[in-house]
């Protein structure tokens, strides 16, 4: 909302000690929060005067250009100009044409600035001393008024050598507020005005309390089907207007002010009195109406060409859009834009004035539906004062009568009655209880009374309230809190520390989450955010089958982009694309982690939408939280390029399959779970390379080499390697109380055995088959070589292993320890077909 | 110095003389004490007072002594060879210790030399930051809660005093999952935390819940579609404005300093009545010739979120007897707040995934 200070000031009589500044810093702490000030004008200096063009040469150019050899007369501006001559006048070239001899102009003269550091001095151009510019309204840093040429000043504007500034509406601030939606009485000067009366404590007219004449029902005949939508509706007439008639300066400026375009006095008329009152209004070209009106909701197939020449098909039914119709079928999309067919124009003289009171709601539904937002629509889906229309549509009369020329029709139809304002009971000491400001009973009465509330007298330390009419945000007892502490003063609030908050810490998961973090970020991996949706085409990229369960998303409706439509069931699209951003942008290598939510669906139907004046039973929360997608957070890491860095020490390293499952495994052992990796395959990954994670025999997810495909598509180095999982099923895992560990001192008995297997056997196969055959006197096994050559023969690999036993009473012979061995061995030979060297 | 006695002549004993014998403890003190490092000192040890020495031949010709001869013989002999040794004792013991000093000495490298073998990791501001917050409130007795981000529109809107045809559902622009008759949604605010945590526990509740949510915004400098919020709920018996504003002033002076306060105005939520708006006090120029300062543009204030008195229909929608309980709420963006702490002028780049930007951070904000 766009407030001139000057037109608050006609409103509210303001102490000269309240500066705009004091103004809005006042009108900040009551809610109307100050969003920027504008002054037009202000970025221009130097002499800006009045002045009337003498004669005007036009020169045609060699470039095909016509300029304007004008000598302009200055007035009394003159003695600011040297060697001015009066009879002259001040020569200017100009090159619009809009105008002719005879005319007042605004000029600025040599030492002006135009915004934008303009300057202004005499030059020579096209063959003459140009001393100073005849100015248009754009160059001024004013709204464009759809002539595109210079600004003509009306006859009985000031005089030539006057300063243009005033007449310009310069020096004159606009406050912009930003009003929240339960203020939409602010939406106008008289909500502006209202509010500074009451932050100054000064007497305030209200702009809306006029006498109008007696209802007669004689405008026009208007039947209200839907009083319900509508449950006021007042109408006025006026004939003998002047379609020619201008706009008055001071009308078409505030418009502009305001933010709005002026278009013809009809239509300024009927916004300035929106902007006024906060009223919405309508005029109709009485002579395009056929019979009388109704207001309606719509029926199936109707459509309506709207006033922004926008054909709409209109909704029906009873949460349908409410519509203006005369005996040709809709003619007004109602409270929002009118409609083409009866629109004013140049030649209308008989002018029908409409000002009703609709339901919030249903322009609120209607404004969404057909994506149309108008100031008019805005107040309405808000809330308008219900008393107003009689006066707002009285107000336009008089204004069109005014400067219109019109004839005022006698008559006046207005059909229904505001609804009642709902009284509101309140203890007098809510305020100070729930603002912890003292705040008697009596100031909480006196406040209320100043926003317009009536206060029934008190009883039992309980008032009943009925707020005023432009208030029909006000229907709880907290929202008259407000309004009580709001004009007291939020910065009365004291500050106190609540004292009763009991926590028991974080929780042992959230503990666990920062535990990942750290051990991730510690192993070198550095954290990233990335946006959860994805396409079928990042599905693609992946190289995922058609049937790949991840391919099964939960979809949006309205997704930002059409190329990805989906919440996402995999963190790594978002990860290879930041590894692949990090590696484009020159690091020789990366290693990235990412914890976030994934979504996969639940497919149990709708969730449903309850009621809110009772709690939903257990059963129904249930129901509720089952509706949802299944949601787990997963962990992904990817690791690319250069892993360890070459350097004096020697050759670095560049992340490889192993690496990925070194950063799980570590995790994993961090974390006190066990975990199992088998061998599979599954895309993203390499399928000779993908390791499948799981913890007793349930799947947690996959960890390996990238497939060479993925890292060309990502832009990624051969061989970067991968991780992800659930980390629900991780954490869940981890042990809540550990056993602590029993170990000997004994001393150790060190066996090494190396064993030749078959390629295809797996280490971990060969090391449970030692682990198992070993007994009880194995303290560890570790596999320390693993060679595939001549050596073994082919299609056969050795692997290496340190057994290390120990006995928990006593020193091993050389017997235990070479026992113990050759049963792991033979364990090993067994299950594995393993053949010591 | 005398060779090896080839043709011994037991009367003739000039090796033990007592000239010969001071000669060859003489010479034995003069080569230790120029031996120069342990080498040296091995040659001279052998040459002085090993079996061949002057002074061990000199020994074994007392023997042949006239026994009256021997006493005093083997006296000075054993004086000498007694010299000789505790002078070379002495000087081994000096020069071992400028050989281990030596040794460590050329041991030297140059400390300077670069050791990133390894890279550095780091965790994101958002996650450290969000972590920061929580553990201000943890370390005032509140909980820490969290709820999915895909979540059912009636907690998102509905319980929160958000009604199907509410203004301010067009305010936050919502994802809604496909079909949007489903009544699924991308959760636009953390509130609905506050929701489930007000049905699933019994007051006193005091919880704060960071977390994800997401609007139907365009991605630029000062948009995003995803970004993060901070909530907090408290409900208690006789909770007023006056704790609101004392939980928030503790909350600035921790995450902003010392002194750092907050400054009430009147606004709307409809969770919330009455409500505020919250602006600190500019942590960069304290409100103090503020006209030049870049991080609250000489406002001396910066806006940091909404606040209020939780609506008494949210407390009903939520099953909280509010005849007996009130309770504030609050709530800011992380991401903005991680912006003007940091003085970061691109939202875009918490979500780029540069390492340069994440490192930058340290492991804790």
């Amino acid at each position: 909302m766009k407030a001139p200070v000057s037109w608050i000031r006609e409103l509210v009589d303001l102490p000269e000690t309240v500066t705009t500044e004091v103004l809005t810093d006042r009108l900040t702490a009551l809610g109307l929060k100050l969003e920027g000030i504008e002054a037009a004008g202000a970025d221009i200096e130097g002499p800006l005067v009045i002045g009337r063009v003498l004669t005007q040469d036009k020169e045609p150019q060699k470039n095909g250009k016509v300029i304007n050899w004008c000598r302009v007369d200055i007035g009394a501006a003159g003695e600011l100009v040297e060697g001015y001559d009066p009879a002259e006048g001040q020569g200017i070239v100009c090159g619009a044409h809009n105008f002719g001899p005879g005319d007042k102009v605004v000029v600025i003269l040599p030492g002006g600035v135009l915004p934008g550091d303009f300057r202004i001095s005499a030059r020579k151009t096209y063959g003459h001393v140009s001393a100073g510019m005849i100015c248009s309204a754009s160059e001024l840093g004013l709204p464009e008024d759809g002539s595109d040429g210079i600004i003509v000043v009306p006859e009985d504007g000031p005089e030539p050598g006057t300063d243009a500034r005033e007449f310009l509406g310069f020096g004159d601030e606009v406050i912009e507020f930003e009003i929240n939606p339960d203020r939409a009485y602010a939406l106008s000067l008289r909500g502006v005005a209202r509010e500074a009366a009451l932050g100054f404590g000064v007497p305030f007219t209200d702009p809306a309390d006029r006498a109008v004449p007696e209802v007669d029902g004689k405008a026009w005949e208007v039947v209200v089907d839907d009083p319900t939508g509508c449950p006021v509706f007042a109408a006025r007439l006026v004939s003998g207007f002047d379609p020619s008639a201008p706009t008055p300066e001071h009308i078409k400026r505030r418009v502009e002010q305001a933010g709005m375009r002026s278009i013809s006095l009809a239509v300024d008329v009927t916004n300035y009195v929106m902007l006024e009152l906060g009223q919405p209004t309508h005029g109709y070209d009485a002579d395009k109406v056929a019979g009388s009106l109704g207001v309606r909701r719509a029926r199936a197939g109707e459509r309506i060409t709207t006033l922004d020449d926008a054909v709409r098909d209109l909704s029906p039914g009873n949460d349908g859009d409410l519509v203006i119709t005369d005996d040709s079928g809709p003619i007004g999309l109602a409270g929002v834009m009118g409609g083409a067919t009866t629109e004013i124009s140049g030649t209308t003289t008989r002018i029908l004035v409409e000002a009703a009171h609709w339901d919030p709601v249903s322009m609120f539904r209607t404004g969404k539906r057909h994506k149309l937002s108008s100031e008019a629509g805005k107040r309405n889906e808000r809330g308008v004062d219900p008393l107003l229309p009689a006066g707002a549509a009285d107000r336009v009369v008089e204004l069109l009568v005014e400067h219109g020329g019109a004839t005022a029709e006698p008559g006046f139809t207005l059909v229904g009655t505001a609804p009642p304002q709902p009284t509101v009971t309140i203890a007098t000491d809510l305020p100070a209880q729930l603002s912890g400001i003292e705040i008697s009973a009596m100031t909480a009465v006196e406040h209320l009374r100043a926003i317009g509330a009536t206060v029934a007298e008190h009883e039992d330390g309980v008032v009943g309230v009925t707020p005023p009419s432009w208030r029909p945000d006000i229907t709880d007892p907290h929202d008259l809190v407000e309004e009580v502490v709001r004009i007291v003063g939020y910065d009365q609030v004291p500050s106190l520390l609540p004292r009763r908050a009991t926590g028991r810490g974080l929780t042992r998961l959230q503990r666990l989450r920062r535990r990942v973090g750290r051990s991730l970020a510690g192993a070198g991996l550095v954290e990233v955010v990335s946006f959860p949706f994805v396409g079928e085409a990042t599905f693609d990229r992946l190289g995922l089958t058609a049937d790949d369960p991840r391919r099964a998303t939960v979809p949006l409706a309205n997704p930002l982009s059409s190329e990805e439509p989906a919440y996402t069931t995999t963190l790594l699209p978002g990860l290879l694309e930041a590894a692949g951003r990090n590696i484009g942008r020159g690091a020789p290598g990366v290693a990235l982690f990412e914890t976030a939510t994934v979504a996969f669906p639940s497919d149990n139907g709708p969730a449903p939408i309850y009621g809110v004046h009772t709690r939903p039973t257990e059963a129904e929360v249930d129901k509720l939280i089952e509706a949802l997608p299944v949601q787990p957070q997963h962990l992904a890491v990817v690791l690319a390029g250069e892993r360890q860095r070459s350097g004096w020490w020697g050759a670095g390293a560049d992340a490889a399959w192993s690496d990925a499952l070194a950063v799980v495994r570590r995790l994993a052992t961090e974390l006190g779970v066990e975990l199992r990796v088998t061998a599979t395959h599954r895309m993203p990954w390499h399928p000779g390379r993908c390791a499948l994670l799981s913890i007793d025999e349930v799947e947690i997810g996959c960890a390996g080499e990238l497939h060479p495909k993925v890292c060309k598509s990502f832009g990624l180095p051969a061989r970067a390697a991968a991780i992800e999982l659930d980390l629900d099923a991780l954490l869940a895992a981890t042990p809540t109380v550990a056993a602590g560990p029993q170990f000997s001192t004994m001393p150790l008995a060190k066996e090494d055995v190396a064993l030749v297997v078959d390629a295809s056997v797996t280490a971990a196969d060969v090391e449970a088959a030692l682990r198992d055959g070993a007994g009880p006197l194995l303290e560890s096994v570790r596999l320390f070589d693993a060679y595939t050559g001549a050596q073994v023969g082919e299609g056969k690999k050795s692997l290496a292993f340190a057994l290390r036993f120990r006995a928990p009473d006593r020193t091993l012979t050389e017997g235990e320890a070479g026992a113990a061995r050759d049963a792991a061995v033979a364990e090993a030979a067994s299950r594995t077909g393993a053949v010591q060297r | 110095m005398s060779g090896p006695n080839t043709d011994y002549d037991p009367v003739e004993v000039a090796a033990v003389s007592p000239a010969e014998v001071e000669a060859a403890r003489d010479a034995a003190l003069a080569a230790i004490a120029a031996a120069a490092d342990l080498e040296q000192l091995k040659a001279v040890r052998s040459d002085h007072a090993g079996d061949r020495s002057p002074l061990a031949l000199a020994n074994r010709e007392i023997g042949a002594l006239p026994p009256q001869a021997r006493k005093e013989a083997g006296q000075r002999v054993g004086q000498a060879r007694g010299a000789v040794n505790q002078a070379l004792a002495a000087r081994s013991a000096e020069l071992e210790v400028e050989h281990e000093a030596r040794i460590l000495v050329e041991e030297s490298v140059d400390v300077t030399l670069p050791t990133d073998r390894d890279p550095v990791g780091a965790r994101h501001p958002l996650t450290t930051g969000a972590e920061l917050i929580a553990d201000i409130f943890v370390a005032m007795g509140w909980e820490v809660a969290e709820g999915p981000v895909i979540e059912a529109e009636w907690l998102n809107f509905d319980a929160l005093n958000l009604g199907p045809d509410h203004p301010a559902r067009t305010m936050q622009d919502t994802f809604w999952t496909d079909p949007a008759d489903d009544h699924v949604v991308l959760r636009t605010h953390t509130s609905p935390v506050q929701a489930r945590t007000m049905l699933t526990r019994t007051p006193p509740i005091y919880v704060v819940c960071p977390g994800r949510v997401f609007r139907t915004d365009e991605y630029d400098a000062t948009h995003s579609p995803m970004f993060h919020q901070v909530e907090g709920l408290a409900i208690d018996e006789g909770i007023s404005m006056a704790h609101l504003k004392g939980t928030l002033d503790h909350f600035a002076s921790q995450m902003f300093g010392e002194g750092i306060t907050t400054r009430f105005r009147p606004s709307y939520f409809p969770f919330t009545e009455p409500s505020a708006e919250v602006d600190l006090v500019c942590f960069v120029c304290r409100g103090v010739d503020s006209d030049a300062c870049r991080t609250c543009r000489g406002e001396g204030w910066i806006e940091w979120g909404g606040c209020g008195i939780v609506n008494p229909r949210v407390l009903q929608a939520c099953g909280v007897d509010s005849s007996r309980y009130s309770g504030f709420a609050f709530g800011m963006g992380i991401d903005r707040t991680l912006m003007f702490r940091h003085g970061l002028e691109d939202l875009r780049t918490l979500f780029e995934g540069d390492v340069r930007f994440t490192t930058a951070f340290g492991s804790e904000l």
